[in-house]
């Protein structure tokens, strides 16, 4: 009933190839754009702005790129955690040696830096695939996270390895650093996501998008029909790395605003690879759906649990979170072994029946 | 936002004032960030005890400072930044006393922030160690000692064990591969150059469970005179097994005060007799302010005491932080007002302000428990001193006198890194006079 495509004629091929061909889903997604612009801000507090709302348009960054990688051109990566720092650690340097460069410029130069080493970590994936090349990609995990914490340059000498983002300025307002207010860094970050996001949207779409997913889907057939892998596994290595890049950069810089390479390990691949598989491969909005799940879940269970009963020890509710948070990720994959936004995708396809299934 | 709270704020008044309700007693809100789970947790627990049961005591033995209760609120970081930042984010108010973070990774978080949000952070023995310099760092205070100090004091020792030159020895040191570790290792290098020795670095990856070839470099190959370690959590139980394990003379081997407390020597058993670590307090229960816990808060009750870690060298540690951060609280009183909640701004002229003489730490049950702390507008760190602790494979025991640290050469890095720092930041210092 909400989703009947009844009567919404397309009569041009740019209104049939839109991103969202279906006139709810332009609504839908157009009103939720305009609640995070103007109602977000100013009902959110500092807390959920902070804790919440920034971590996430982060991490859906991250997942964005690992999702067009892993998602799309079917390349497993483990290497997201050393790629992140590329992009932390990159614009440290630039954002200090040349002060006066503008912090967007530093941000997209330190994911033009981390496509780069994306694509010479990349190299391999022309020879090995799947669980080899995840292993392969680990080595980029641990090699990089190693010699950003080797070499004192990259910190500037820091006695302890750790980098603090100086403040910077868009338009004469502090967006980085601890100097940035809450709302501001939400706004900037909300700006940049959103349309990084519309980027890889209309680039999965594209040619390059179809040539990565006949990749993932079966890469011989696909270089039959002439797709050839080197460019098509390689590019899809370089943008993802863009974008997890600009993720890492705005980890350093926006979310915490001081970090060191340890926050890059492992576990941060691991924890960027559960929100695309609980997401959902190959979908953007997949994306965002892991990372609101990963990010939110463990707080609000938190958080929730001394709400009921302030009394109980913190200690006891912390392992209480492990176990739940883990029972969840386990029934999530029970139940829709596609992601978060395969559910909503058959949610959808109810609603268009709803009320009158057959 | 501001017009809805001044409203709200008016008609609070007006309330107030026509009803008149009798004033609730002033509370000073101090918040505790603890980590009771993940791979830290056998030593954040006792801290975190020792915290709990000073404030129980100041509450229950004086009705709080100056007749104003210490009421707290905890949040478990699990050693884990980003938790650490969301807990902060969680915890803090206008008048939340003061931060302890336990942890250097997130201290270094959470400098900016707190700076910003005109709340003091109290990193005794850890933190970022320039931060000791008040003019850069008005929000940071690292009483009693730093790494840095710390780095210097194990030098001063090892050197006079081996009668009063390190010239050609070899010492390694093995540390936690983040923030914490590395807070030394510039120090060390310093010193070697100016000693003469010798110095290797063994960086240990998180959470340090993993050390067999670290200690067959260390035990085998190099076998160096002296290794100092920088660890935490698991990782130092670890470290003492494996050092037993090929053979280290434990003696040699000296653990920074993070390094030295009954979780990180029980598990090794027998083989961790003879390990060494610094210590900022003495270890043990007989100590007057311990006995005032056991009596007021434990009811003189011991098996519940020890139960909560009750005289263990970090629970020993909690008592003294907390006890440092109430005196803060009462010094911020003298200046802002007896009997009154302040704001995290007004206890930052408390924490600067802070004189601990021998007197006062005797007042607080203290005597010789620690050394005399004043800290000052320019000199954050406040002059402390530390000693060398043995564990003897039943308790620990003093076993060197009371180390100063050579404080000139130490501030003057302090003062260079953070005015680095400052630059870097665009942060003015500001005058001290």
């Amino acid at each position: 009933m909400f989703y009947r495509e009844t009567g919404q004629f397309k009569t041009s091929y740019a209104a049939d190839q839109s991103i969202f061909p279906i006139l709810q889903d332009k609504i839908g997604v157009l009103l939720i754009l305009a609640i995070a612009i103007c109602v977000v801000p100013f009902v959110a507090d500092n807390y959920l702005l902070e804790t919440i709302f920034v971590p996430v348009l982060v991490f859906s960054m991250a997942a964005i790129g690992l999702n067009i990688l892993t998602g799309y051109c079917g390349q497993l990566s483990l290497g997201t955690g050393g790629f992140m720092a590329c992009g932390a650690f990159f614009s440290y340097k630039l954002a200090t040696a040349f002060p006066e460069l503008n912090i967007v410029l530093v941000f997209l130069l330190a994911g033009a830096g981390t496509a780069v080493v994306g694509v010479l970590f990349g190299l391999p994936s022309l020879r090995i695939k799947g669980f080899y090349l995840a292993v392969a990609t680990l080595a980029a995990q641990f090699f990089l996270v190693w010699m950003f914490n080797k070499f004192g340059w990259w910190t500037n000498y820091s006695a302890s390895g750790v980098i603090s983002a100086p403040p910077r300025e868009i338009f004469g307002i502090v967006v980085t650093g601890s100097g940035a207010t809450p709302v501001v860094k939400y706004l900037f970050l909300l700006f940049a996501v959103a349309l990084l996001a519309l980027v890889a949207k209309n680039l999965v779409r594209s040619r390059i998008g179809r040539s990565w997913m006949a990749i993932r889907d079966m890469d011989i057939a696909a270089e039959i029909i002439g797709i050839r892998p080197l460019v098509a596994k390689l590019s899809a290595f370089a943008i993802s790395s863009f974008y997890i890049g600009v993720a890492g950069a705005l980890w350093a810089f926006v979310y915490t605003g001081s970090v060191e390479a340890l926050a890059f390990e492992i576990n941060r691949s691991f924890q960027v690879l559960f929100m695309i598989i609980l997401g959902g491969l190959g979908s953007i909005l997949g994306s965002f759906l892991g990372a609101i799940f990963i990010v939110l879940l463990p707080i609000a269970l938190n958080v929730g649990m001394l709400a009921i009963d302030s009394t109980i020890s913190v200690a006891l509710v912390s392992h209480i979170e492990f176990m739940v948070f883990g029972a969840l990720i386990i029934f999530f994959l029970i139940v829709e072994p596609h992601g978060l936004a395969r559910l909503w995708q058959i949610g959808k396809e109810k609603l268009r029946l709803w009320p009158f299934p057959y | 936002m501001r017009f809805k709270s001044l409203c709200l704020a008016a008609a609070g008044a007006a309330v107030l004032a026509a009803t008149a309700i009798p004033a609730q007693a002033a509370e000073q809100y101090t918040p505790l960030l603890v980590y009771k789970s993940g791979p830290y947790a056998p030593n954040g627990i006792p801290i975190a005890h020792g915290w709990e049961d000073y404030l129980k005591l100041i509450n229950a033995r004086d009705g709080g400072v100056n007749g104003v209760k210490l009421v707290y609120d905890e949040c478990d970081t699990g050693y884990n930044n980003d938790r650490g930042v969301e807990c902060y984010e969680r915890l803090k108010k206008p008048t939340a006393a003061t931060f302890q973070p336990l942890s250097t990774g997130i201290t270094y978080a959470l400098i900016d922030r707190a700076t910003a949000d005109k709340i003091p952070l109290f990193t005794s023995g850890y933190g970022r160690t320039s931060a000791s310099y008040g003019p850069v760092f008005p929000y940071v205070f690292t009483a009693p000692l730093t790494y840095w100090s710390g780095a210097d004091i194990m030098v001063q020792y090892a050197k006079e064990q081996e009668g009063g030159s390190l010239e050609g020895k070899k010492i390694a040191l093995v540390y936690h591969d983040s923030a914490y570790g590395k807070e030394p290792i510039a120090t060390l290098e310093r010193l070697a150059e100016e000693e003469g020795f010798e110095f290797h670095t063994y960086p240990v990856a998180h959470p340090g469970l993993e050390q067999k070839s670290t200690w067959l470099q260390i035990g085998r190959q190099l076998r160096p005179d002296w290794t100092f370690m920088w660890g935490w959590g698991v990782m130092n139980s670890t470290a003492v097994k494996e050092a037993a394990a090929v053979g280290y003379p434990m003696d040699k081997f000296i653990g920074i005060w993070w390094s030295g407390a009954e979780p990180d020597v029980e598990p090794a058993g027998a083989a961790a007799k003879g390990y060494k670590a610094l210590a900022l307090h003495l270890p043990g229960s007989d100590v007057p302010l311990l006995q005032d816990v056991l009596e007021h808060v434990y009811n003189g009750d011991e098996e519940a005491a020890r139960e909560n870690d009750w005289g263990d060298v970090l629970y020993n540690r909690g008592l003294l932080l907390m006890a440092m951060e109430v005196e803060a609280i009462r010094t911020a009183q003298a200046i802002h007002g007896e009997g009154k909640e302040l704001t995290g701004e007004q206890i930052r002229d408390g924490w600067e302000a802070l004189d601990l003489t021998s007197e006062k730490l005797a007042e607080l049950g203290l005597a010789d428990f620690t050394k005399p702390v004043k800290i000052t507008c320019e000199d954050h760190e406040g002059g402390g001193q530390a000693f060398v602790q043995q564990w003897d494979g039943e308790q620990w025991s003093k076993v060197s006198d009371w180390y100063s640290p050579n404080r000139e050469a130490l501030r003057a890095a302090y003062k260079e890194d953070a005015l680095a720092y400052a630059k870097e930041k665009g942060i003015t210092p500001r005058e001290c006079n």
